[in-house]
């Protein structure tokens, strides 16, 4: 766990880089994030999908998949790995502000 | 008297509908299993077909002679479930009235969902031992496999028995080496995740196993579509993965008629259910169990059975009024195959992670290690699969619950 600054606040990112409380997120530190991880600028795309994470993440309490992104976020999972090429729903869940997607076991 | 209807007659449906039976007379609850297709295939068996080692026709028996008598058996497709009706419609235009609806209609695999998946090359160059024709025709094609590339690929999760294309890629090791060819066959096991499991005590004993049967592992590979012709896999990364022959698990969804039942299902089609009561979220008289509901542990046999019970509880309880109380832990118990007539035997649930030790207590079959005990505790299963399982019996030493006594918990890495 560390202690980081982003859009002026002090948040605690995991070991894995995602933000511990997705309640201390702002659309501000979505921006910082996104430009560790080499998205400068957040595009509208980029936002329907953080966007779309979120509210995922607080109405099921685990972020989607991303054949699940696919199939109901309104981006095509080719789009997704256009958008997000290292991994559009573990990096769109670090820029979200949320933990990592459980995914399955 | 009340009406107990339960969609799916493979492993979690039946053991339900014959431990129901037993628990209420024909006079105080109907029981009324549905089911497309009168074929119960016991699925482990699927691993051993493309090896020679059986036969799909041997792992097959007839649904309704699994049932106990006084359980109806209606031999139709499910169009839809209208849950605010209490109703299921059939295929056929009939309309089932139910009390208490269990879904335990399964997956089914989806590889028209990938790219060329299912196109040139399907069955000829690229199988998938997940159903008895792939099961079946990749036994021929390896049998006549003389050299060249094999990769083992799975698509996406959630897939069934997530330890089988690691058994897959065991067998086929062994089997080429007892031909003779294993300098000649190069195996890949190419997955979306970044281990070959997802818990990290089993995935460094896997890595291990890996590399000491020089099997190659190419990881966080989410593959976009594969080319029979070219005979290439392509990541949505943009890498590329070569094969002669390809073996693919292709995604899996919920039974189509969920997707058409409001409210039933999510996304892919699997049953949003408390995971510890297997009640449903779309409404408190439909449970589910198996690879049907969307619970976080494995789509795997065990689940269905040790689910199975906690489920037939909270029925019995639901009928009578009082809370839901019996209650699931995620346990989950596989054996995987590892050549040579060995196996590993892994056991967890959704709070342990698999580790090391004896199953069931201190005195048992030994677990994340390689052994013969293992290897024959798998094949005596598939006779008390249909013998105890199935029928509802108890199996001796076999809870529900996941026992501690034997594993060594101290190794597991705790949770955050």
């Amino acid at each position: 766990m560390t202690t980081q600054t982003l859009a002026g606040v002090d948040v605690e990112l995991n070991e894995e880089g995602f933000l511990v409380k997705p309640e201390q997120w702002t659309e501000g530190m979505a921006v910082e994030l996104a430009r560790k991880e080499g998205i400068d600028p957040l595009t509208d795309r980029h936002w329907q999908v953080v966007r779309f994470m979120r509210d995922e993440y607080f109405a099921k309490g685990t972020g989607p998949t991303v054949r699940v992104l696919g199939k109901t976020s309104g981006v095509t999972v080719k789009e997704l790995y256009e958008l997000f090429p290292k991994g559009p729903a573990k990096i769109a869940a670090r820029i979200a502000g949320i933990p990592k997607p459980k995914g399955c076991i | 008297m009340e009406k107990v209807l339960i969609l799916g007659g493979g492993t979690g449906g039946t053991l339900c509908a014959n431990r129901l039976r037993r628990m209420f007379s024909p006079e105080e609850l109907s029981i009324t299993v549905v089911d497309e297709n009168d074929d119960h295939l016991y699925q482990p068996g699927l691993l051993f077909v493309p090896f020679g080692a059986g036969a799909v026709k041997d792992i097959t028996r007839p649904r309704g002679e699994q049932l106990r008598s006084e359980i109806g058996f209606v031999r139709e497709g499910v169009e839809r479930v209208e849950t605010k009706d209490n109703q299921v419609h059939l295929s056929d235009g009939r309309v089932l009235d139910y009390d208490v609806l269990v879904v335990a209609t399964g997956t089914v695999l989806a590889p028209e969902e990938t790219d060329g998946l299912s196109g040139p090359g399907w069955m000829e160059k690229v199988f998938t031992f997940y159903t008895p024709e792939g099961a079946t025709a990749l036994a021929a094609a390896l049998d006549s496999f003389a050299g060249g590339r094999i990769v083992v690929n799975i698509v996406d999760l959630p897939i069934k028995c997530p330890v089988a294309p690691l058994e897959f890629s065991f067998l086929a090791d062994a089997f080429f080496q007892e031909r003779g060819l294993r300098d000649r066959v190069d195996i890949t096991y190419v997955t979306p995740l970044d281990g070959p499991f997802t818990k990290p005590v089993c995935a460094r004993v896997l890595n291990g196993m890996f590399a000491g049967r020089h099997i190659n592992f190419v990881g966080e590979f989410n593959t976009a579509s594969v080319d029979g012709e070219a005979g290439t896999l392509t990541s949505y990364d943009g890498r590329e993965v070569p094969f002669d022959l390809a073996v693919v698990i292709p995604v899996h969804s919920g039974a189509p008629y969920v997707n058409v039942s409001p409210g039933l299902g999510d996304e892919l089609g699997f049953i949003p259910t408390d995971i510890h009561t297997l009640q449903s979220l779309a409404a408190p008289n439909v449970f589910a169990l198996g690879d049907a509901a969307a619970v976080p542990t494995s789509k795997a046999g065990s689940v269905a059975h040790f689910e199975g019970e906690v489920l037939v509880e909270n029925i019995r309880h639901f009928l009578a009024g009082e809370p839901l109380s019996s209650s699931y832990d995620g346990h989950t118990n596989c054996f995987i195959e590892t050549g040579f007539a060995k196996a590993m035997l892994i056991d967890f649930n959704y709070e342990t992670e698999p580790v090391t030790g004896h199953y069931p207590s201190t005195v048992g079959l030994p677990l994340l290690k390689e052994s013969r005990a293992n290897h024959l505790g798998k094949l005596m299963f598939e006779n008390m699969y249909w013998h105890s399982l199935l029928p509802g019996r108890d199996l001796p030493g076999v809870t529900s619950a996941m026992p501690t006594s034997g594993k060594h918990l101290a190794d597991a890495i705790r949770k955050e």
